[in-house]
């Protein structure tokens, strides 16, 4: 027999990914479902009987109705590539609401195996349940299992591989949902049977239930695969809906929900489930919930624990990123003994190395926070971080989990971006997420704190505390109304509903956070990898070509030469020499950017630059913090011919600007609103196109940002100047 | 026995719903996690701001946001049930 294929099924906090890694262990690949950006997790197990599988892991839902991209793809998964068994985990502990997406599949028929997960749970809920019973009357195998021990499910993967071996052919179920909607089930099923209305694909019954629950995905596709049956059936769906709504003011979907309760409540009625204590009765999680929900602690424990992850995030990973950095650092150190001056030299350094760098100097900081957040996800926290937060974040259309993501992004200053723009994963709502996504970056992370450094104590000495501080709360307020604006134009719509699940607390298994840990990270440096170092060498070919004219060339040369041809006689004379060396070299590096295609954009965009005040050598830089942030104050002092200007030492810069006719504090403010908002670095641009799964967002954030912080800028140093701030 | 919209109840109240008064996206979600007539809900209690609520229901938590919870009616145990 070749290689079965199992999908497993069920609701969110069922169990499902720690079933998947039990099974499965490290032999899993992560890919993504065509067109969305749900995660397609593959695996493969061996039965002891040498025989193998290949296991898929479903998004988890609580139906199977088209409501989210998780929903739509689990369904289309199971219509479309036909697995040979589903298994169906479910929480023991709460098992009446889980059968509720078991029953769809029995609607659907597709050969299933249910497994009751966290039997031992339960017992201590003081739930006892008969799964043979279950199994009798459900007619599909029913195996209690604990999936975080394994216990039980080899018993379950047994009981799938029989399955698949009698091959059956889907056997749907038929639930009665009252006579209204029976009758209008019969006459639809009858009609998608004569038009044979997609029923390649779907059974006639199934498909008109799906039109009576008013499912938009089937029909987009009906409507496309055959408009007049589609309008037909729409029509009978509508009278049905007239008339419920007439006589028990009621929805066919209601009544199709209720009735779907019904069965499973006839089911369990039938002593398949005991409980022995009250069904309400406190448990440990409920205490639990008491303090870190509590209306004063809880706002002061979550602050504690986001703190904490940040902390943790940035402290822990300060060490490895300072490893990468000595090697790389020592990488082109060889490099530049090794080959000949030259565009290749160059090239190899300030591209691939530097841009190899700027890609794997993240991965120790998404190592960390990713595993800081699978702590919180699969505890059961951040669902109350959630739900805490959610009434401030609604106020701007977000949700209450974006939180997390505007923390690590530099909501407390010296963030990034980059984690942070993947945190936003964890919110289920779409529009919710894009506005998550698009605004982060507005946060100061740590890449823009050296360029705010330096201005804020060159220009703004004596309250540079206070002003840093000022510009956290301006980065926050400025995000969350970018997001409010976002919301109420490009991503209007609705808030996607907030009913959420507060699953019971519970440790999280250390397989399960290496697994998570280790896949994002691994994502993000295949992924970013590849497009990271491409544009590097982009922004480095842009900073280097045309080259000076050869005629400049020479006469920096003939410099050089005449400073050489001086011989020094004392110490002091060499060094004074050196310094000259040091000078000429400067200058010609200096040259060289504003002869560069990016000096010349940046000498070009003069012509509007001078709106928020900026001359070409702040143009420039600016161009270059579109490599990395950090980047600006480098080149900023190559621009003033300092030579290579080191983030951290930046003394000379903050001379040279202060006693510049061109830069006054009212300046320094306009550029210092320009970074915090401009467009975010192109690590962050490609971690934004990627997550949300298209090009287009990561370009409207740039153009977005850019414009944004240009008018405000702009209205910083004009309205300033008005007002005689230009000192 | 008095019906209540679900926003009015009160921490720790139990009551059995009777109606889910709304259709569509929002509607069939509610469903979907339980939230039928005839199933009994008790208030765990509510956020920092009052809003969300959380309940439990079918020995699970849920949350809701008031505006939500406004299309939910529910019938209230007898007093002698109440905490």
């Amino acid at each position: 027999m070749s290689t079965i294929t199992i999908a497993l099924a069920g609701n969110p906090n069922a169990g499902k990914t720690t079933l998947f890694n039990t099974l499965t262990g490290a032999r899993q690949h992560v890919g993504n479902y065509p067109g969305v950006t749900v995660e397609k997790k593959e695996g493969a197990y061996t039965f002891a009987s040498g025989e193998h599988a290949s296991i898929i892991d479903l998004p988890g839902t609580y139906s199977l109705t088209a409501y989210s991209v998780e929903e739509v793809v689990a369904r289309d998964y199971l219509v479309q590539e036909k697995p040979d068994v589903v298994i169906n985990i479910t929480d023991a502990s709460n098992l009446e609401r889980n059968l509720y997406l078991s029953t769809q599949f029995l609607e659907l028929g597709v050969p299933m195996v249910i497994a009751l997960n966290m039997i031992d749970v339960a017992q201590d809920r003081g739930i006892s349940l008969d799964a043979q019973k279950l199994a009798a009357l459900l007619k599909v195998p029913v195996i209690p299992i604990i999936a975080r021990s394994g216990k039980g499910t080899a018993e379950l993967m047994e009981a799938a591989l029989d399955l698949a071996k009698e091959n059956k052919l889907w056997d749907p179920l038929y639930i009665s949902y009252g006579e209204d909607v029976d009758l209008a089930l019969q006459t639809m099923a009858q009609r998608i049977t004569a038009a044979s209305f997609m029923t390649e694909s779907y059974a006639p019954r199934w498909l008109a239930l799906k039109y009576l629950e008013g499912d938009s995905q089937i029909r987009e596709k009906g409507h496309a695969h055959n408009p007049a049956a589609d309008t037909e059936l729409q029509e009978i769906v509508d009278r049905v809906a007239a008339h419920l709504h007439k006589t028990m003011e009621t929805y066919p979907e209601a009544i199709i929900a209720d009735h779907r309760y019904g069965y499973i409540k006839s089911v369990l009625r039938q002593e398949v489930i005991t409980h022995k204590f009250d069904i309400d009765r406190l448990y440990t999680s409920d205490r639990i919930d008491k303090v870190l929900t509590n209306r004063f602690l809880g706002p002061l424990i979550m602050l504690g624990v986001l703190l904490g992850l940040y902390k943790f995030t940035f402290t822990f990973s300060e060490l490895p990123v300072a490893w990468l950095e000595t090697f790389f650092g020592w990488a082109s150190g060889n490099l530049d003994a090794l080959l000949p001056e030259g565009h290749l030299k160059s090239m190899l350094i300030s591209g691939v190395i530097d841009g190899m760098g700027g890609v794997l100097g993240f991965v120790p900081l998404i190592m960390f926070m990713f595993f800081g957040i699978a702590i919180l996800e699969d505890s059961g926290y951040l669902a109350r971080v959630a739900f805490m937060m959610d009434r401030v974040f609604r106020i701007f259309g977000l949700h209450g989990s974006s939180v997390m993501a505007y923390i690590v992004s530099g909501g407390i200053a010296g963030g990034c971006a980059v984690p942070g723009v993947m945190a936003a994963r964890t919110l289920r709502s779409p529009r919710e997420r894009l506005a998550t996504l698009l605004t982060v970056s507005f946060m100061n992370c740590g890449a823009k704190l050296p360029v705010l450094a330096l201005l804020t104590a060159t220009f703004f000495s004596n309250n540079q505390a206070q002003l840093m501080f000022l510009l956290t709360l301006l980065a926050w307020g400025v995000a969350l109304i970018a997001a409010k604006f976002l919301r109420l134009t490009v991503l209007r719509g609705d808030s996607t509903p907030f009913v959420m699940e507060l699953p019971p607390y519970r440790f999280p298994t250390f397989l399960g956070l290496f697994i998570h840990t280790w896949e994002r990270t691994w994502q993000y440096i295949k992924k970013a990898g590849t497009t990271i170092l491409a544009i590097s060498i982009l922004i480095w070919a842009m900073m280097t070509f045309p080259g000076l004219p050869a005629t400049e060339e020479e006469n920096f040369a003939r410099q050089r030469q005449e400073v050489a041809a001086l011989s020094a006689q004392t110490p002091e004379e060499t060094l004074q020499l050196k310094e000259k060396l040091a000078a000429i070299d400067s200058d010609q590096a200096g040259s060289a950017l504003r002869h560069s295609l990016a000096g010349r954009i940046g000498t070009s965009m003069e012509s509007v630059s001078w709106l928020p005040g900026f001359d070409w050598r702040t143009n420039i830089a600016l161009v270059g913090g579109f490599a990395a942030k950090e980047v600006i104050v480098a080149t900023l002092g190559t621009a003033y011919s300092l030579g290579e200007t080191d983030p951290e030492e930046t003394a000379s810069l903050s001379e040279t600007l202060a006693k510049d006719p061109h830069w006054n504090p009212l300046m320094a403010m306009s550029l210092i609103v320009f970074v915090m908002f401009y467009a975010p670095c192109f690590v962050t641009v490609v971690c934004i196109s990627r997550e949300s799964g298209s090009w287009k967002w990561g370009l409207f954030s740039i153009c977005f940002n850019t414009a944004f912080a240009f008018s405000l800028a702009t209205l910083v140093y004009q309205g300033g100047r008005a007002l005689g701030f230009a000192g | 026995m008095p019906t209540l919209l679900l926003r009015k109840m009160q921490k720790d109240q139990t009551g059995t719903i009777t109606a889910v008064k709304v259709g569509g996206e929002l509607g069939r979600r509610i469903r979907d996690m339980g939230i039928v007539p005839g199933t009994r809900i008790t208030i765990m209690g509510r956020a920092p701001l009052y809003d969300p609520v959380a309940l439990r229901i079918m020995g699970g938590t849920l949350t809701l946001r008031n505006n939500e919870a406004d299309h939910i009616e529910v019938e209230i145990a007898g007093p002698d049930e109440e905490l």
